[in-house]
């Protein structure tokens, strides 16, 4: 017996070397961190990314410019109508493609609620990592209503897809404001209820303040961008500094925090969510009347009754379908707010049916090289906390 | 301050090196090109100057250019200063026989990734950087995907000859010979 003592003697002081990943249960995704432990403290991370790398830049380089919204879909998938709206953008910048205020309006409604559904998502698993399932199966059913309502503008749910160049496929239909505008009433006191279960929660609260924390300085430093960096004090939000499809004409209120640890990111996406309920509020009250799609027939695919019956509608549908149409030379960079951040896109064209170069601004893989700072000296179950309140979406991450 | 005063503060400061590639029009970004071994007292002039405060580091990537004689690879700086919400964008040019670019590590830890990026599908290499790994392919990979001389489908494929879909022209090997080389 004595001897056995003597061997865990003999551990003490001795640093671990722990493989977190590349897939493991509480990392909610392919992450993989080379830990130096000693006992439960983490004194390094080596984080190994790329174990979902598909290549976006390349394959985006043989497609045309309509084919490449599907590629967008998987980069951020948790919140896909942003990438896909802010790919629409870039498109519609270098084209210099005006859209009617109403395509304005519909896309806002669209992304806010992308972005409700992303943040639920970060928000629920943060408290399932700290111990408190309720929540997140009840906030599921919620963003079950929010991928419905997905579903009744472009028949698809996760990978979305979702509107095309120059506007949306098909006008909201009547469904589909009848589900948002139940959505709207029944939402917010469900949020609420969630929103008590851990904000004032004494456990949640022991778990999550201090865990992860970065300096404002640490952060603009690092790249961060979106709630991460609003949680450390800084109010940029793509949204205000550059707005896009008209978000002038909304307001609201950024939140920021103070500490930048986990708790401030759970809060600021709370509070972002009742922002995007009112922003969405807004644009339904104000939805103004109009054309869900801009008139540039050489990018907007015709409707089929008229492919079938007229012949221009034939030859733009063929055109487009072939990749034919007039690209203009040039190069722009466009941003939008996604879910984790400012998303980019840089988009190099050399007038081709692709583009020569496309580069994807994203993220979480900006930010999330700042991780094993973030947790140096933490314990193990704070790290798996720390990334999950900074939302790092493999598929964001790795491209 | 707006993209014009920028600019001229920057033209001023190093009066032989910038070189303008497109002013600000609009909504479009200025882009300006400078030669590489400038990179790093612009973007610390840029970063430090009270005046213009650029802290913010956007974006790094590479372009490939091969019809550009010696200046075949490129990297783009996108920078944000958040004071005045202006940003710029900067281009730097090499030759893909000497792929070197200074780091910028050093002063913005966000270009450590970014950096490691480019390298591991352009082949720059940014001297300086402390780390400069593949990070997002194979570490045994040994070349640079983005750069244009692969193409993106895998030519030694034998299932997507033409000759089978009634076109002529593409050299492929046929099922027949397949079956030969058996």
């Amino acid at each position: 017996m004595e001897s056995y003592f003597k061997s865990l003697d003999s551990i003490d002081g001795e640093l671990a070397t722990i493989n977190l990943g590349p897939t493991h249960p509480a990392t909610h995704g392919i992450f993989q961190n080379v830990l130096k432990m000693d006992s439960e403290r983490i004194i390094s991370a080596e984080p190994t990314i790329g174990y979902i790398h598909r290549a976006f830049e390349k394959l985006a380089e043989k497609r045309p410019f309509y084919q490449i919204t599907p590629i967008t879909d998987r980069l951020n998938y948790c919140s896909s109508p942003i990438n896909n709206i802010g790919w629409h953008l870039t498109v519609e910048k270098l084209a210099r493609i005006e859209v009617p205020k109403r395509v304005d309006y519909m896309r806002v409604i669209i992304m806010e609620l992308a972005r409700i559904a992303d943040h639920l998502i970060c928000n629920s698993v943060i408290g399932v990592d700290t111990g408190a399932l309720t929540g997140f199966t009840y906030m599921f059913q919620e963003r079950e209503r929010i991928y419905e309502m997905y579903e009744e503008v472009c028949g698809a749910r996760l990978t979305t897809n979702i509107g095309r160049i120059g506007g949306f496929e098909r006008d909201f239909s009547p469904v589909f404001m009848a589900k948002l505008k139940a959505f709207l009433k029944e939402f917010p006191p469900r949020f609420e209820e969630f929103n008590s279960l851990l904000e004032r929660n004494r456990i949640f609260m022991d778990r999550t303040i201090g865990a992860g924390p970065i300096t404002a300085e640490r952060a603009l430093n690092y790249g961060f961008t979106g709630p991460n960096l609003r949680a450390a004090g800084v109010d940029y939000d793509v949204r205000v500094m550059s707005p896009y499809s008209s978000y002038e004409d909304f307001d609201f209120v950024i939140p920021v925090g103070v500490n930048g640890d986990t708790y401030d990111r759970f809060m600021v996406r709370q509070e972002e969510i009742r922002q995007s309920l009112a922003i969405i509020q807004a644009a339904l009250d104000n939805l103004p009347q109009g054309l869900y799609h801009a008139d540039v027939p050489s990018y907007f695919l015709p409707d089929k009754e008229d492919v079938y019956t007229q012949m221009e509608a034939l030859i733009y549908h063929f055109k487009i379908v072939m990749g034919e149409v007039p690209i203009p030379v040039g190069e722009v960079y466009h941003c939008v707010e996604g879910g984790n951040g400012e998303l980019g896109f840089y988009l190099i064209s050399d007038g081709g049916r692709q583009p020569y170069r496309l580069h994807f601004r994203r993220p979480c893989f900006i930010y999330y090289q700042a991780y094993p700072e973030m947790i140096q000296g933490s314990l193990l179950s704070d790290a798996i906390l720390t990334m999950s309140s900074m939302n790092v979406i493999a598929g964001e991450l790795d491209a | 301050m707006d993209h014009s005063t920028l600019l001229q503060l920057l033209s001023r400061q190093f009066p032989e090196h910038i070189h303008i590639l497109s002013p600000a029009d609009g909504k479009q970004m200025p882009t300006i090109e400078i030669p590489r071994e400038q990179i790093k007292p612009i973007l610390n002039f840029l970063k430090s100057d009270p005046q213009i405060s650029m802290s913010f580091l956007t974006d790094l990537c590479g372009v490939h250019f091969p019809d550009q004689a010696g200046k075949e690879l490129s990297v783009v700086y996108h920078l944000h200063s958040f004071i005045h919400n202006l940003r710029l964008r900067i281009k730097v040019f090499c030759p893909i026989e000497e792929p070197t670019v200074p780091s910028v590590t050093d002063i913005y830890a966000a270009a450590n990734w970014m950096e490691r990026e480019t390298y591991d599908f352009f082949g720059i290499l940014f001297e300086g950087h402390p780390d400069l790994r593949r990070i997002l392919n194979v570490d045994e990979m040994d070349y640079f995907p983005l750069r244009k001389e692969y193409p993106l489908e895998d030519s030694t494929r034998i299932d997507k000859d033409d000759r089978y879909f009634g076109r002529d022209g593409h050299e492929g090997v046929t099922f027949d010979k397949r079956v030969d080389r058996q």
